[in-house]
């Protein structure tokens, strides 16, 4: 168990040890839909839902079921989260398809995003409670779209200014996330 | 179907199709666990070992999977074989295990890996998978290494703990933490296109002279 207050660990997981700038989790979207803020936006929307379910699901396979197979952790984990994908795919199709066809491709993406996985096994390791995990799951998911919404307006300022040729694309992303995760660890004192 | 020979798919993976600097695939790891070149090595172990087992396991029972659930197929495989390593790494290095933490059991969701099997193993002889996911781990292994040693070297001032500038140098703090990951990375990056930019250049040259 865990006594850390629920507000250290929001205020943790969303800024101080933010996912994306401090522990390297969820790359992917950050590179990859991170040019433009709307759709930033709602990548990070969709993340945090998401993540709120897998710790919901992680809470309860720990408690009632890997008690007794901790050697299944990894495996069990991947499925749930793959299957909750499907499963929240589906749904969102039935019930808000217009707010479907607007998150596009980045649903079924989200089984291979680390954030996920990653989120499961933190909570696991740090020994959450019900309560701890569903606050550290909104804490995450708020720092990630934190940072895809910051990161996509620099780049759509970026856009517009005289970068030599050669630093274009990927190197400079990179740069501008190097210079982001600095800043963020101006945090790192606060708790 | 045959349109590269088994030498060109081992090479490719280690430098021309380099997973981490050219296709931007399994950056987690490459960012997170670079601080040091120990932990780089201890990482592309885990990896390498992963994606050589499931690229040769994957391609072998190829025909027996169906094509509706091929991609939770090759998840449920990568799964399998990440913990064995996590076992493996707890058992001959509790050090390192301890170090790499929660990113240990991260390589499931290494995209390199399942981008691999989709890519490559799922339509190919267990030889020519094996040797390309040796080609590919090979790149992995190297910009890991590039990574740790980079950061290493300035932030700390040693390499694999080997002190190098004698007691005066003041360390780089920045590049062993998370920002240093990403600048790195960035640098190394536009380095390569600088290169790019020049091969062209030479090139055009070359052919009108």
């Amino acid at each position: 168990m865990n006594d850390q207050t629920l507000f250290s660990i929001f205020f943790s997981a969303m800024v101080v040890n933010n996912f994306t700038l401090a522990m390297f989790l969820g790359l992917c979207p950050f590179m990859g839909v991170s040019a433009r803020v709307e759709t930033a936006l709602r990548m990070g929307l969709a993340n945090i839902f998401v993540l709120v379910l897998t710790s919901l699901s992680a809470w309860v396979l720990n408690t009632y079921i890997l008690e007794t197979a901790p050697y299944l952790r990894i495996i069990s984990f991947i499925i749930v989260v793959a299957s909750l994908v499907q499963i929240v795919e589906m749904v969102v199709k039935k019930i808000a398809p217009v707010l479907f066809r607007q998150l596009g491709i980045f649903l079924p993406l989200m089984t291979t995003n680390c954030a996920i996985f990653g989120l499961a096994i933190f909570q696991t390791n740090r020994g959450y409670d019900f309560l701890q995990g569903i606050v550290f799951a909104i804490g995450a998911g708020l720092g990630l779209t934190l940072a895809l919404v910051l990161m996509a307006s620099i780049r759509e300022t970026s856009e517009l200014s005289d970068i030599p040729a050669i630093a274009k694309g990927t190197g400079l992303t990179l740069i501008i996330a190097g210079s982001l995760s600095l800043a963020f660890m101006g945090f790192a004192g606060l708790l | 179907m045959r349109t590269t020979t088994p030498s060109e798919d081992f090479i490719r993976g280690i430098w021309r199709e380099n997973p981490v600097l050219i296709q931007m695939l399994g950056l987690c790891p490459a960012l997170a666990v670079t601080n040091t070149v120990k932990n780089a090595l201890a990482m592309s172990a885990a990896t390498f070992f992963v994606l050589c087992c499931s690229s040769v396991l994957i391609s072998s029972v190829k025909r027996f999977i169906p094509k509706e659930v091929r991609i939770s197929s090759y998840i449920l495989v990568i799964a399998t074989f990440v913990t064995l390593a996590d076992m493996m790494l707890q058992a001959y290095a509790p050090v390192q295990h301890k170090e790499l933490g929660a990113f240990i059991a991260l390589i499931v969701v290494n995209c390199m890996i399942l981008g691999r099997q989709e890519a490559f193993s799922s339509r190919n002889t267990v030889y020519r998978s094996l040797l390309d996911a040796v080609g590919t781990g090979i790149g992995f292994t190297i910009a890991l290494i590039m990574m740790g040693g980079f950061r290493e070297i300035l932030g700390i001032g040693t390499f694999f703990d080997i002190p190098l500038f004698g007691p005066n140098f003041e360390p780089w703090v920045v590049m062993v933490l998370p920002a240093g990951g990403f600048l790195t990375l960035g640098f190394i990056i536009l380095a390569m296109g600088v290169f790019e930019e020049r091969k062209k250049a030479r090139e055009a040259h070359g052919e009108a002279p």
